[in-house]
Parts: structure tokens; C-alpha cells; sequence
């Protein structure tokens, strides 16, 4: 609860930062009011919550660790903006400040307990989030991915509140509990209005993590957008949009698996094809981590599949994982396109002369998206396949595994073109904030891969 | 209040069930076949407006406040919707002088 409050008034703060122009306090300012919040956060770990505010929002150990994830992913991302924003404009206090905005609706939507909760939430994060898509006036494709995105987004949330209003008509309460005690009370007879509810909150839940088919925004999208904000986007975003599924299925939706898991089963298979395949052709890198993390959402999507008391570990050591591995790809796609001007693969060419370390980092961060052993995503992949398992859902696995083949087959590409490739260009330098970034990243995604343990007996 | 709410309950409540699906239908409908963005975000405020219809049935059959006080909720977050989406559709215009959005198919795969 305090960072959310904590968080709100620094996103205010950095505004008036702004407008008195001390533009070199900014970041200053914004990670240590976002370290500030993340203290608070970690201390109500445990402390017993009971839902507040009428039973609004509910701050248990699920919101403090996933609020924990995406504030430690907010400011990894925000220490790569030091020298990122002032070259689209000179006035960046705006962009901190609609990050913040952000993050506060995130926060609101991993700890609601209330459906009003969760359509607010959503509507902050996706607000912002439209308008980081467009930061770039000037050009084009930074405009075409903030219509797009504004007007599926607009389109979803239409999906997902009808959903919310059949539930409610069903069930009278938007509160989790009461709706959850309502679908306890009558195992047989429930109003058909419910399942349609529950069908379309469906519908726009994967809307806005990019499952498959209601995934086509997502590659077009994350390429128009700034790198720095598809960054944003591809990894605290989606964290958010699991958590918000998944506490809603796990708290009110659990006793009707036999309604809904064969049809999120169905978009699961389609969304690691889907993801995968098309992965498989594209030339350009930032395209091709679009559409890595659209088959990332399909094997996030296990855990609700195979819902069970393993599920939020599942999501929050996979999300962990996910979350650092593509800000390293990320932030190494925003050094190189400086100095070579393009996202492409060929871009990449040489990059493990030019610079070792950037190539070694990226190299961890492709193993890890991969699934190689001793990285975080194999712990990850690990313990969702262990979820699925637990139910027996035997071809799942088969086909999961068949994709995570397919995965390592894109994913080494652009580690042959690193080390196997020659390209006649300059060194390449590193800055100090990007160091830091890359080598805490990839030192973390090493160590969830060796000692496991660190995150996953959080639960 | 008491007579609103009866002048509501007037109308069996599947009509209202009915009427809003079939609203929501016709924005899914225009946001799918329509070229025109303008047009699109009309449809989009359609299928909110059918929610909002449906809510305030639902609340006034059950004698619950929550769904009209949730309906102050979508509203106020359409009109923050609006006001940024209009924005980004006049950002567009500026540099396209167009709002057809098939003139967006720079990013293809």
C-alpha cells in the first residue's frame, strides 16, 4: 500500500522537477523514490494483510512480490534512460513521469481484490502506455504503433468489461471474495451469464498479454514503439498482465477449470506456433523478440492452464527470468542500433570482436530466453512444465518441448552473427549505467540458473 | 431514487441484456470493418456505452449502488481514453494527412 502512495507522489514530484528545469535530478530523484518504494513494499511481506479500502485491494505476498518484480524491472529500465530520452526531446520529465503513472496502475492491478480494481489499474497502465508508444512525434512508425496500440487496447477493454458487468449481473459484487463464495455455493445452476463473463474477461485478459489469436498488435506494435518503451512494455507490462490474470482465474474462476481450460489450452498451443514459427523468419531483432515474447506468454500461460498452489511461483520465477533476460537484449539493441543505425541481425555482425562483454551479456540473455541449463529460463521452463505436469497434461509438454527447440534455433542466431560473423565497424563503447545494468542482469540470470532456490521457496 | 429504479424494473431484464449485446455487437462489429479511425473510436465508445447500459440494469434489479458508482469508473476513464487517443489520431493526421488507417502498414512482417 505505501508504495503505491510513495510512487504516485514521486511520479507528481518529477513533473514539478520538471517544470523548475533541474533535469539532471531527475533520475536521481526517480530511482531513489522507486528504491524507497520497493523498501516498503519487501516490508509488508508476511505482515498478515486483510484486504483494505472496503476490501478494494488486498496487499498479500502475491502483490508484494510481483509489486517487488516490476519496480526492480522499472528501474533497470529507467537506468538505461540516461542518455535515451534526450534525444527524442528536451522535455523528459514527462516521459519519468508517465513510466511512474504506469507502474502505479501496475501495482494497483497485481494487489486488487475488487473489479473496479482491476479495470482502473489496467486503464492507468494502458493510458500511459499509449502515449510512451507515441513519444516519438516525428516519426512514422512510433506514430503507427501508438494507434494501433491505442485502438486494440480501447477494443479489449471493451471485451474485458462486458465480461465484468455479466459477472457482476450474475453474481451481484465486483468483490473477488463474494464472486469466488458465489461460484463455491452452487456446483450445479450456475447463471450461463457467468460463463459468458468469464469467456470474454478471457478474451480480454489475452488481449492485453498478446496470447494468441489476439496477439496480431503485439509484433507491430513493440517494433514501432522506442526501444527503451517496447522494453518497458515486453517485460514489467506483460509481468503485470500475468499477475492480474492469474490472481483473477486462482481466486474466483478456480472451481470452473473443466469450463475454461480447454479453450486456454487451445490459445496456449496456438500461441507457442504461433510465437515460434514466425520467430523463425524475421531478419529483424526487435521484431524477432516481439514475437520470442508472444510464445513466452504462451509458456506463462501453463500456470493458469494448470492451475494448482505452484502456479504463482511458476509465474513469478519465470517472469523474473523473462523480465531480466530481454532487458539485457534490450538494452544491447539500443547500443548497437547507435552505432549501426539498424535492428537487423546483420547489425550484429562482429559484435563479439568489437565488444566482448556486450556479446557475452547477450549471449546469456539468448541462452536464458532459450531455456539453456544453468540460466534463469531454465528454471523457469522448469518449474512451468513441472506446474503442467502436476495435472498431466502429457502432450502440452510434448508440444511445449517442441517449441522450446524451435526457440534455441532463432535465438542462436544472433550469437552465430555475434561470434561467427565479420563486419568491418568501429569499437563499441559502453557507458557506466549500462555496465551496471547488463552485468546485474546477466549476473542474476546466472545465479537463479545455479542456485535456484533464491526465489523459487518464496511461495 | 425509488422511482427511477422502478421505472427501470418496468422493462424485463433480458431486454436490456438483449439490447446491450446487441449495441456491443454493432461496435465489434464497426471497430472490425471500419477504415476510418475516427469512426473505429466511435464504435470502441459503442461497446463501453453498451456496458454501461447493461451495468446500470444489472445494479438497479439487484438494489446494488456498485454497479452505477463502477459506471462513474468508465466513464471517467473513457474521457482520459478520449483525450489521448484523439491526441494520438491528430499526431497521425499531422504527418500522414490521413486518418484511413490502411496508410498504416509501414510495420508488416
Amino acid at each position: 500500500m505505501n508504495s503505491l502512495i510513495v510512487i504516485s507522489i514521486l511520479a507528481i514530484v518529477v513533473l514539478y522537477l520538471g517544470l523548475y528545469k533541474a533535469k539532471n535530478a531527475l533520475l536521481p530523484v526517480t530511482i531513489i523514490g522507486l528504491i524507497g518504494a520497493l523498501v516498503l513494499a519487501i516490508m509488508e511481506w508476511n505482515s498478515g494483510a486483510t484486504a483494505i479500502f472496503s476490501g478494494m485491494m488486498l496487499f498479500d505476498n502475491f502483490a508484494v512480490a510481483f509489486s517487488g518484480l516490476t519496480i526492480v524491472s522499472t528501474i533497470l529500465i529507467l537506468l538505461l534512460s540516461k542518455t535515451y530520452f534526450d534525444k527524442i526531446s528536451s522535455n523528459v520529465a514527462e516521459y519519468y513521469t508517465i513510466i511512474l503513472f504506469a507502474l502505479t496502475g501496475i501495482i494497483v492491478m497485481v494487489s486488487y481484490h475488487n473489479l473496479t480494481m482491476l479495470f482502473v489499474g489496467l486503464e492507468i497502465m494502458s493510458v500511459s502506455l499509449y502515449i510512451l508508444a507515441g513519444i516519438k512525434k516525428r516519426d512514422f512508425a512510433s506514430n503507427e504503433a501508438a494507434l494501433k496500440y491505442f485502438l486494440m487496447g480501447a477494443f479489449s477493454t471493451g471485451f474485458l468489461l462486458f465480461g465484468i458487468a455479466l459477472i457482476y449481473g450474475s453474481s451481484h459484487s465486483f468483490d473477488l471474495s463474494v464472486i469466488a463464495q458465489y461460484v463455491i455455493d452452487r456446483p450445479t445452476g450456475i447463471d450461463p451469464m457467468f460463463y459468458v463473463g468469464i469467456a470474454l474477461m478471457m478474451v480480454g485478459m489475452c488481449f492485453k498479454i498478446g496470447a494468441a489469436p489476439f496477439h496480431f498488435w503485439t509484433p507491430d506494435v513493440y517494433e514501432g514503439s522506442p526501444t527503451l518503451i517496447t522494453a518497458f512494455m515486453s517485460t514489467v507490462v506483460k509481468t503485470a498482465g500475468f499477475a492480474a490474470f492469474l490472481r483473477l482465474f486462482a481466486i474466483c474462476f478456480a472451481p470452473l477449470a473443466e469450463f475454461w481450460m480447454p479453450a486456454l489450452l487451445i490459445i496456449t498451443v496456438i500461441t507457442l506456433f504461433v510465437g515460434n514459427i514466425t520467430a523463425l523468419y524475421q531478419t529483424n531483432f526487435k521484431r524477432m523478440l516481439a514475437f520470442s515474447s508472444i510464445s513466452h506468454a504462451g509458456y506463462m500461460l501453463f500456470a493458469i492452464v494448470a492451475l494448482g498452489t505452484t502456479s504463482v511461483n511458476a509465474v513469478f520465477v519465470y517472469a523474473s527470468a523473462y523480465s531480466l533476460a530481454s532487458i539485457i537484449a534490450f538494452a544491447v539493441l539500443i547500443m548497437v542500433k547507435e552505432q549501426t543505425g539498424g535492428e537487423n541481425f546483420d547489425n550484429f555482425n562482429g559484435l563479439g570482436k568489437r565488444n566482448p562483454f556486450l556479446a557475452f551479456v547477450l549471449t546469456v540473455a539468448m541462452l536464458s530466453l532459450a531455456g539453456i541449463p544453468l540460466t534463469a529460463g531454465f528454471v523457469g521452463k522448469f518449474f512451468m512444465f513441472s506446474t503442467a505436469l502436476q495435472q498431466y497434461h502429457i502432450w502440452l509438454i510434448i508440444l511445449a518441448i517442441v517449441n522450446a527447440i524451435i526457440g534455441i534455433f532463432y535465438y542462436f542466431k544472433v550469437i552465430v552473427a555475434m561470434y561467427f560473423k565479420d563486419a568491418e565497424r568501429k569499437e563499441l563503447s559502453t557507458s557506466g549505467y549500462y555496465t551496471f545494468v547488463l552485468g546485474v542482469s546477466a549476473v542474476f540470470s546466472i545465479l537463479l540458473g545455479v542456485y535456484p532456490s533464491i526465489i523459487t521457496d518464496l511461495f | 431514487m425509488d422511482n427511477i429504479t422502478s421505472t427501470i424494473q418496468v422493462v424485463p431484464l433480458n431486454h436490456y441484456i438483449l439490447l446491450s449485446a446487441i449495441i456491443f455487437s454493432i461496435g465489434v462489429i464497426g471497430v472490425l470493418i471500419r477504415r476510418n479511425a475516427i469512426i473505429i473510436f466511435m464504435c470502441v465508445e459503442l461497446m463501453l456505452n453498451a456496458v454501461n447500459l447493461l451495468l446500470v440494469a444489472f445494479s438497479a434489479y439487484s438494489g446494488d449502488a456498485s454497479g452505477q458508482v463502477f459506471v462513474f469508473f468508465v466513464m471517467a476513464l473513457a474521457a482520459a481514453e478520449v483525450a489521448v487517443g484523439l491526441a494520438i489520431i491528430v499526431m497521425v493526421y499531422r504527418n500522414t494527412s490521413s486518418i484511413d488507417i490502411n496508410v498504416l502498414n509501414r510495420l508488416k512482417w
